[in-house]
């Protein structure tokens, strides 16, 4: 029975997962559900962002993306923290795949935004790819400025939508 | 003081006007010249010569005078004012009657309906050389088309007044935006040059950007993340069938745009997280790079005849405009002012090139020479961009998105005199607008 209840949270967690985009509906949602909780016989749930093997844990406890500079797309020393970080747990939980989007701020024309969303991308897998992981588990698109996740016009938001984000696709290759 | 501001005002009015009566030779607007004063002209209610022809004979004159009227060229003396009217197409022309009322110009036609064809029929005269400018013309055209043969009448009065060709009977393909800036819906639409007409080409799963018409209208090329990935789509407007361009697995292609032939298509491809510039023939699927450096290159634009490509790039450290030969090779930096410049355009005419230049946080519309000189800024915003040309390269049409939370993009068209900045009108917000030839 426990071994059911357990399966099934299992599945649905990672249904929410590989279904949600953080960008879209932000990261909170993955709090709902199945998600934080030391829950049966006080151990870990699945999926949570107590599991370390999570999706939810990767975005919330390693961190899902990087943020760089007005027209850069240089890696400064904190997005490589956090790209080491997302080396780290990518080497450990081999079952996943990533699309690392690319995004710009509002400030730019559409194409060139575009292409230096691309080179944002591009310099985070660039730097996972240093750190051992393997180039076919690594995709990259841009977005430009079609998806920023802050709407108002001033550095306050341009800064959180100037990023990389490794979204994790996969995890249940049986 | 407010006295003497409108008498100043009234004088220079006047003086205008009289100078343009002084005038000998034949009805023109010189539009190179600058003008400040619009061309009063009069246009009566067609005339009907079919039973059921007499609101289409209101409404064809109504959308002549809208088009000439919205290009900023010329003012419409309202039909209030008439001394006399005009009730046969072939009676001759109390020339008196519309000198009185100042109507320099006078459009008169006839409207037929014939089962689903219309005939239109009109005559321009030159009201103070008391002379029909031109001979009567003719358009036959289906019913559903009138405002057709209201835009080809408007063409052909802009045509022979200004000596340049007209832009009204043309269409434009945009992006159709609905929604919040951190969700917002985007599929493509066509529609007459005037809002009217709109027509929805995709839906809104994707996301789809710039779309592009062909020389020939009938086609158009546009961005699409259907794959998941930005890709190159070709779409049949009149079927709606679109089929993608291939382009190799882990890069993205995107800002296309049809070479004056139609067969080939100039773009970006991005591999590795660099972007350069390529063509490939649309038949065979063949590509060819262009350009190769670390630099950000994209939205190119071919000249008029084929034999050249203006684009952006960023090899000097900031965003830039060069022309290089169709087949790559030698850039030559054209762009030198203050600030960035993307999206270049090469005019229809050849003659000019519009872009979008970001300076000290404002954005702007501009147009320049090929050889960069005369850099002319047409508009200034928080955030304007994507400059298209009219099919007679005298007005330009460009997206413009508002500052903030609520911030959304809409369509305007200015002059490349700058005069006559004015929104496009649309049923939702919209972007990237692509205008299309003048249609046959």
């Amino acid at each position: 029975m426990n071994r059911i209840l357990t399966a099934t949270l299992l599945i649905a967690a990672l249904a929410v997962s590989a279904c949600t985009n953080p960008d879209r509906f932000g990261a909170d949602g993955m709090n709902n559900g199945a998600a934080n909780g030391a829950g049966l016989n006080g151990g870990i749930v699945p999926g949570s962002v107590n599991d370390p093997a999570s999706t939810a844990y990767f975005q919330q406890a390693i961190g899902d993306r990087v943020l760089f500079l007005i027209d850069q797309s240089t890696l400064t020393p904190e997005g490589q923290a956090t790209l080491d970080g997302q080396a780290a747990w990518l080497n450990t939980n081999t079952d996943y795949q990533a699309v690392i989007e690319g995004h710009a701020d509002e400030q730019g024309t559409r194409e060139y935004n575009l292409a230096l969303g691309a080179r944002r991308a591009n310099a985070a897998r660039e730097y996972l790819l240093s750190r051992g992981i393997a180039a076919s588990r690594l995709r990259v698109v841009s977005y430009g400025k079609e998806r920023p996740i802050e709407i108002c016009s001033n550095e306050a938001c341009y800064a959180k939508n100037r990023r990389a984000v490794t979204v994790l696709a996969g995890g249940l290759t049986s | 003081m407010i006295v003497r501001i409108l008498s100043i005002c009234l004088a220079l009015i006047g003086g205008v006007a009289s100078v343009a009566q002084a005038q000998d030779g034949p009805l023109r607007i010189e539009i190179t010249e600058g003008v400040i004063e619009p061309l009063p002209f009069a246009v009566p209610s067609f005339q009907p010569e079919s039973g059921d022809a007499g609101q289409m004979a209101v409404d064809l004159a109504r959308v002549v005078s809208e088009d000439l009227v919205g290009s900023g060229l010329f003012r419409e003396v309202p039909a209030s004012a008439y001394i006399s009217t005009v009730s046969d197409f072939n009676a001759p022309i109390q020339y008196a009657d519309w000198k009185a009322i100042n109507a320099q110009a006078l459009i008169t036609g006839a409207v037929s309906v014939s089962g689903n064809t219309l005939n239109v029929k009109f005559r321009l005269y030159d009201v103070f050389s008391g002379a029909e400018l031109g001979s009567g013309l003719q358009f036959a055209g289906t019913v559903d088309g009138w405002r057709r043969m209201a835009h080809k009448v408007a063409d052909a009065v802009y045509s022979r007044i200004t000596g340049e060709g007209g832009y009204f009977d043309s269409r434009v393909v945009y992006v159709s935006e609905t929604g919040p800036k951190d969700d917002r819906a985007k599929r493509l639409a066509v529609m007459d040059y005037d809002g009217a007409n709109v027509r929805y080409l995709t839906d809104s799963s994707s996301i789809v950007l710039a779309p592009r018409f062909s020389p020939s209208g009938d086609r158009i090329l546009y961005t699409s993340y259907e794959s998941g990935f930005p890709r190159i789509y070709v779409l049949d407007i009149g079927s709606v069938q679109r089929r993608v361009l291939e382009s190799a697995e882990g890069t993205m292609s995107f800002a296309p745009r049809f070479s004056p032939s139609g067969n080939t298509v100039v773009y970006s491809l991005t591999q590795g997280g660099n972007t350069d510039i390529f063509t490939m023939d649309i038949g065979t699927g063949q590509s060819t790079r262009l350009t190769n450096t670390p630099a950000i290159e994209t939205a190119p634009s071919y000249s008029p005849d084929g034999s050249r490509i203006v684009f952006e790039s960023d090899r000097s450290g900031s965003q830039q405009l060069y022309v290089m030969p169709a087949s790559g090779g030698e850039a030559t930096r054209i762009s030198f002012g203050e600030g960035r410049y993307g999206t270049p355009v090469w005019s229809p005419r050849g003659d000019l090139v519009a872009f979008t230049k970001q300076n000290k946080g404002r954005f702007h519309i501009g147009v320049m020479r090929l050889d960069g000189s005369e850099e002319r800024l047409l508009t200034a915003s928080f955030l304007d961009e994507g400059p298209t040309w009219a099919p007679n390269g005298r007005v330009i049409m460009f997206a413009r998105e508002t500052q903030g939370a609520g911030g959304a993009s809409s369509l305007y068209s200015v002059d490349i005199s700058g005069r006559n900045l004015k929104p496009v009108r649309t049923q939702e917000g919209g972007s990237d607008p692509s205008w299309s030839p003048l249609q046959k």
